[in-house]
C-alpha cells in the first residue's frame, strides 16, 4: 500500500520515458511522487542487456527507496527479468510480455493476436525512432533483402498508438508500406501503464 | 572475393588458398563468390560431401563462433548464411544423387504453435543440413498435433523445436508433455531453441539438449545421433 512518505522509484525503459512523464502530468502529480530512471531505448533489440542494466541501477539506488517499479514487461528476457526481481522484493514490474500488450490491456492484446498472428505493433515511441530502431537496428539499412526475411510472415501492422497526432499516424502508415504490410490505427493510450502510475497517486488526482 | 580492390581471381588459388577465401567470403555474405568458389571445387573433382564440409559448414562454424562472442550481430549471420545457402543449392542435387550420402539422421524441426518466427529456426535447419541430415521442416505456428504427425510420418532421429516469444516458449513443454504422455519421449529426443531460451528453461520443461546457436545446435544433434566427431 502505497503512502505519501514512501519513496519511489521507476527504472523503465527509455520508450516509456515520454509516457510516464505524460501520464504523471495528465494526473498533476507532484515531482516528489517519483523519480526515474531509463534504461537505453535501444536494448528492445538486446534483451540480453536488460536484467544487467536494470540490476545494476537497482544496486546503486535501491536502499535509497521503499519501492521500485520496473516500467517493463518480460521484453523478450525469457522469464530473466521475473527471475531478477525474485531477489528484490522491493521491485514489481508492469504485466504482460511487452509494452504492446500492456497499453493495449492483455486481454485486447490476446484478441489482436487472435485476430492475426502476424500482426506487427509499433507505438509512439517505436513510430517516431522507427529508423533508428527498426530499419538500421535490424540492419535492414545495410541490407535490404532482410527485410523480406523478417517479415515473410507478417500480414499487417498495427499502430498502437498513446497520443496520435496526424504527423505519427502518417509516419506509421509509411512504416507499414515501407514493409509491405497492411495498416491498421488502434488508439488505444496508455492502457495499463496510466493504471500503474495511477496507484502512486493521492487518491483525489488517480485518474487520468 | 573477385570483384575487390585485390582482385583476388579465386580460380587462380590452390585448393587450399580457395577455401580459406570460401570462408573469408562466406564470412563477408558474399553469394556469388561462395558459389563460385563451390563450382570451383567441384570443378576439380571435389566430393560434394567434403566442399559441403570444409568449405561451406567449416565456414558457418568461425561465423557461429563470433557471433557467440558478439563480434557478429544477426544481420552479417544473415547475410552469411545466404551465401552458404547459394553453395549448397550447387551441392544439394549432387548429395541426393550421391551414393555415398549416408544421411546422419532424420530431424523434424518447427516453430511452436502461436509463434511466426522462423529466422533462427530456419538457421538451424541449414546447419543440420549441412551436418548431413535430413531436415524435416515443419515451418511455423505448429501445434502438438503437426510434430505428432511428423514424428509418425518420419520417424526422426531427434524433434527439434524453436520459439523466438516469451509468451510462445512455454507451448515447448506442453509438446514435451504430451510425447511424454504417449511414451515417445523415451524414444526421441528433443532439442528446443530460441533467443528467449536458457539451460534452465529447457530443463524445467524436460528437454533433452538445449542448443543455444545453430553451430552448436547441428554439433550436439550429431552428439545425439553418436556421429559427431
Amino acid at each position: 500500500m502505497h503512502s505519501s512518505t514512501q519513496k519511489t522509484l521507476i527504472i523503465a525503459c527509455g520508450a516509456l520515458a515520454k509516457e510516464i512523464l505524460a501520464v504523471k502530468e495528465a494526473m498533476a502529480l507532484t515531482d516528489g511522487v517519483f523519480d526515474l530512471k531509463c534504461l537505453p531505448a535501444g536494448y528492445h533489440n538486446y534483451p540480453n542487456k536488460i536484467v544487467p542494466g536494470l540490476e545494476k541501477i537497482i544496486n546503486e539506488n535501491g536502499d535509497n527507496y521503499d519501492r521500485i517499479l520496473i516500467g517493463y514487461g518480460d521484453c523478450g528476457t525469457g522469464g530473466g527479468l521475473d527471475r531478477m526481481m525474485e531477489k528484490y522484493p522491493k521491485t514489481e514490474r508492469l504485466p504482460g510480455a511487452h509494452c504492446y500488450a500492456f497499453y493495449a490491456g492483455l486481454p485486447e492484446f490476446d484478441a489482436m493476436m487472435e485476430e492475426e498472428l502476424g500482426s506487427f505493433f509499433l507505438t509512439d515511441y517505436l513510430v517516431r525512432h522507427f529508423e533508428t530502431l527498426i530499419v538500421k537496428g535490424f540492419g535492414i539499412d545495410r541490407y535490404p533483402n532482410l527485410k523480406a526475411i523478417y517479415f515473410e510472415h507478417y500480414k499487417r501492422l498495427v499502430y498502437i498508438s498513446q497520443a496520435p497526432s496526424d504527423e505519427l499516424i502518417a509516419e506509421a502508415r509509411k512504416a507499414a508500406d515501407f514493409l509491405g504490410l497492411a495498416f491498421e490505427h488502434r488508439p488505444v493510450g496508455y492502457g495499463e501503464l496510466a493504471s500503474y502510475i495511477a496507484q502512486l497517486a493521492p487518491k483525489e488526482t488517480a485518474d487520468v | 572475393m573477385s570483384d575487390s580492390e585485390d582482385d583476388i581471381i579465386l580460380k587462380d588459388l590452390n585448393d587450399a588458398d580457395l577455401v580459406a577465401q570460401m570462408h573469408d567470403d562466406l564470412y563477408d555474405g558474399m553469394a556469388d563468390e561462395v558459389k563460385e568458389g563451390t563450382q570451383i571445387l567441384l570443378g576439380r573433382g571435389w566430393d560434394a560431401n567434403n566442399v559441403l564440409a570444409e568449405a561451406l559448414v567449416e565456414g558457418m562454424r568461425i561465423v557461429g563462433i563470433d557471433f557467440r562472442d558478439g563480434i557478429l550481430f544477426v544481420p552479417e549471420v544473415l547475410q552469411c548464411a545466404g551465401a552458404m545457402k547459394g553453395g549448397m543449392e550447387l551441392l544439394r542435387p549432387i548429395l541426393a544423387e550421391s551414393e555415398n550420402a549416408a544421411s546422419t539422421g532424420k530431424y523434424v524441426i518447427g516453430t511452436v504453435k502461436g509463434d511466426i518466427h522462423d529466422i533462427g529456426k530456419n538457421l538451424v535447419g541449414m546447419m543440420l543440413e549441412g551436418a548431413g541430415f535430413e531436415v524435416i521442416d515443419l515451418g511455423i505456428n505448429n501445434p502438438v498435433e503437426n510434430y505428432l504427425e511428423a514424428i509418425d510420418k518420419h520417424q526422426p532421429s531427434i524433434l527439434g523445436m524453436s520459439a523466438l516469444l516469451t509468451t510462445t516458449m512455454p507451448y515447448m513443454g506442453v509438446v514435451i508433455e504430451e510425447l511424454d504422455k504417449r511414451g515417445i519421449l523415451k524414444e526421441l529426443p528433443v532439442m528446443v531453441g530460441g533467443a528467449p531460451l536458457n539451460q534452465e528453461f529447457a530443463d524445467a520443461i524436460n528437454a533433452h539438449t538445449y542448443g543455444r546457436d545453430a553451430a552448436m545446435s547441428a554439433e550436439l544433434a550429431k552428439t545425439i545421433v553418436g556421429k559427431n566427431r
